[in-house]
C-alpha cells in the first residue's frame, strides 16, 4: 500500500499472512489453546519494543484511528494527548483495565491468558507517551488463566527496565469495572464507583492522573507502535480500518473470542463461529449495556463503532449474542435485567431502587405474574433511569431495556397482559 | 456567556425530596422522591430558587455549577466526560 506514512515505516511486518486468517493482529501467532506466549517468544514473534519519542507515538496512535475497546469507544490517541498535555506536576499511572465483569464477554480474559505481552507493551508505551511512573494492571480475579498469565508475564520482564508494575485482581462483579471503581479498588479495596469531579485523569490512583484503558486497547497499541498506523488501517471492511475482538455467543457452531475486520457486515461475522445452528429471532449486541435488535435489521449492520453509532446502537465491548427462534426474548431480557439490578453497587437510590423495580417487574412479567400496570410502569422506569448515578450502569441498563420493549414489544404484551408466551416451540415449562 | 446547571451527586442524595418540594419547576421528584433534572440549563429567572434549594439540600447532594457555555462543548470537556465512563 502507498497510503503509508513516511514517518511510520514499519520496521517487520509481522508473519500472519501465512494463517488461514491473514487479517489477525491482536490474536496472530500461536494457537490460543497453547495459553499465554511466553516473552521470548513474543519478542521472537514480532520484534522488540520501538522506543518512540512520545510525541511520535501519540501521533501514530491517533493517525490509527484506534477508538477504545472498553464500551466507551474514545479515541484512544486523543486521550492520550490530553493527558500528555495536562498541566500539574503529578507523574500520572496507568490502569491497564482487564476487569471484564461483562458475564457474556470473553474477550480481554482470552487475550491476557494468551497474549499477556501484548498488553504490557501497551501498557509500557502509555506510560512513556504521557510521562506515567506507574502501571497497574487490574485484573478480575474469576479469570484464572489471565491473572495467572499476567503475573508471568511481568515476572518474565522483572529486569526489563520499565516503570514499575502491580498487578491487582479486580473482585468479582459487573460494576467493579468502570473506570473510577477500578480506582477506588487499587486505592481503598472498595470497588464500588466514585462521584466525578474528582475525574480519574485528574486525581485518581494514589490521588495522581491517571489514564484508564482497557487491555484489547493496549495489545493493539503495541502492534501500531511496532509495525505504524497504515498497517493497522490496511485491513478493515466498508470504510472501517483495523481489527477488534469479539465475543459470540448463542446457536452458533463455535461460541467464542474472534478477531474480526472492523467494519465486516453481521452476516460475514457468524462464519467464524461456524455459523448459526438453527433460526436466530435477535441479537443482544454490544454488552448487557447494549441493545437488542432484530435479526432482519442485524445481518448487515457493520460492525463498526462508528457506524453502529449512526443507527444509536454501540460495539461496547464487541458482544454478539445470539437469540435463538425457539427462545423468548422477554425471559432473556428478564434475565439480564435481574443481572443488572443485582449489580447496581447500591449506592445511588434510581439505580437501587428504579433499576431494582424494573429487574423485578421484568421479572413478573416474564413469569406470566404481571401485576395490571406493571408494563407501563417498566415503561415509565426504563425512561427515567438515564443520568441519574455516579456511573453509567444504570444508562446501560436503561439502553438494553428500551431495545427490549421495542424489539420484543409483542411478547412483552403477550406476557403482561395475557399471561402467556407467544414465541412458537418455546417450552412451556422452560420460566 | 455562561449558563448554570444543577447537578446531584448520586451518591450523596438520600432522596429527601426537598429540592422538589421546594422548586417543582426545576425538579420533579420520582417515586421514591429522588430528583429528575431537566436537560435545560437553570434560566437566570430561577437562578434565586436553584441557589436555595442547593443551600437546603440536608446531605449537600445538589450543587449549582456554572459553565462557560462555550467552553462546555468544546473537546476537552468531551474528554473528560467520556474518560469517565465504564472501562476506559
Amino acid at each position: 500500500m502507498s497510503l503509508r506514512a513516511p514517518d511510520a515505516a514499519p520496521r517487520r511486518l509481522p508473519a500472519v499472512a501465512s494463517t488461514a486468517h491473514d487479517h489477525h493482529r491482536i490474536l496472530a501467532g500461536p494457537a490460543l489453546a497453547d495459553g499465554a506466549e511466553p516473552h521470548h517468544a513474543h519478542i521472537g514473534r514480532l520484534g522488540p519494543l520501538p522506543r518512540e519519542r512520545p510525541s511520535d507515538l501519540i501521533a501514530q496512535i491517533e493517525q490509527s484511528g484506534l477508538l477504545g475497546r472498553g464500551g466507551a469507544g474514545f479515541p484512544v490517541g486523543r486521550k492520550w494527548r490530553a493527558m500528555a498535555e495536562r498541566r500539574g506536576h503529578a507523574r500520572p499511572v496507568v490502569l491497564a483495565n482487564g476487569a471484564e465483569g461483562e458475564p457474556a464477554s470473553a474477550k480481554d480474559r482470552t487475550l491476557m491468558a494468551t497474549r499477556p505481552h501484548l498488553v504490557i507493551d501497551g501498557a509500557v508505551l502509555a506510560a512513556a507517551a504521557i510521562g506515567a511512573h506507574e502501571i497497574v494492571f487490574y485484573v478480575g480475579r474469576e479469570h484464572d488463566a489471565a491473572v495467572r498469565a499476567m503475573g508471568q508475564a511481568m515476572a518474565e520482564r522483572a529486569n526489563a527496565g520499565h516503570v514499575p508494575m502491580r498487578l491487582v485482581t479486580a473482585p468479582i462483579g459487573y460494576v467493579a469495572g468502570e473506570a473510577t471503581a477500578a480506582v477506588h479498588y487499587v486505592n481503598d479495596l472498595d470497588a464500588r464507583p466514585t462521584s466525578t469531579p474528582p475525574r480519574m485523569s485528574e486525581r485518581g490512583v494514589d490521588g495522581r492522573p491517571t489514564l484508564v484503558q482497557n487491555v484489547e486497547s493496549l495489545a493493539h497499541v503495541a502492534l501500531i507502535a511496532r509495525f505504524g498506523p497504515a498497517w493497522y488501517r490496511s485491513v478493515g471492511r466498508n470504510g472501517a480500518a483495523g481489527t477488534a475482538l469479539v465475543t459470540i455467543g448463542g446457536p452458533v457452531a463455535r461460541p467464542g473470542v474472534y478477531e474480526i475486520e472492523l467494519g465486516t457486515r453481521l452476516r460475514d461475522v457468524l462464519p467464524a463461529a461456524g455459523g448459526t445452528t438453527g433460526p436466530v429471532s435477535a441479537l443482544a449486541l454490544g454488552g448487557y449495556f447494549g441493545s437488542w435488535v432484530r435479526s432482519a435489521d442485524a445481518w448487515d449492520l457493520r460492525m463498526d463503532p462508528l457506524a453502529l453509532r449512526e443507527r444509536s446502537l454501540s460495539f461496547g465491548c464487541g458482544m454478539v449474542e445470539l437469540l435463538a427462534g425457539d427462545e423468548c426474548g422477554v425471559r432473556a431480557t428478564a434475565g439480564i435485567m435481574t443481572f443488572m439490578a443485582r449489580s447496581s453497587a447500591g449506592q445511588c437510590g434510581p439505580c437501587v431502587l428504579g433499576l431494582g423495580a424494573i429487574g423485578d417487574a421484568v421479572a413478573r412479567i416474564a413469569s406470566d405474574v404481571a401485576e395490571p400496570t406493571d408494563l407501563e410502569r417498566l415503561e415509565a422506569w426504563t425512561g427515567r433511569l438515564a443520568g441519574r448515578g455516579a456511573c453509567r450502569h444504570p444508562d446501560g441498563a436503561a439502553q438494553l431495556m428500551s431495545s427490549a420493549l421495542d424489539v420484543f414489544g409483542a411478547d412483552f404484551a403477550s406476557h403482561a397482559t395475557r399471561g402467556r408466551c407467544d414465541v412458537p416451540g418455546v417450552a412451556e415449562d422452560a420460566a | 456567556m455562561s449558563e448554570h446547571r444543577l447537578r446531584v451527586d448520586w451518591i450523596r442524595c438520600e432522596g429527601y425530596g426537598l429540592c422538589g418540594d421546594y422548586a417543582p419547576e426545576l425538579v420533579e421528584l420520582d417515586e421514591w422522591r429522588y430528583p429528575i433534572l431537566g436537560p435545560d440549563p437553570v434560566s437566570v429567572s430561577r437562578l434565586h430558587d436553584a441557589q436555595r434549594i442547593v443551600d437546603c439540600c440536608p446531605v449537600r447532594a445538589l450543587r449549582l455549577e456554572r459553565q462557560d457555555a462555550g467552553r462546555a462543548r468544546g473537546p476537552r470537556a468531551l474528554v473528560g466526560r467520556l474518560m469517565s465512563t465504564r472501562h476506559g
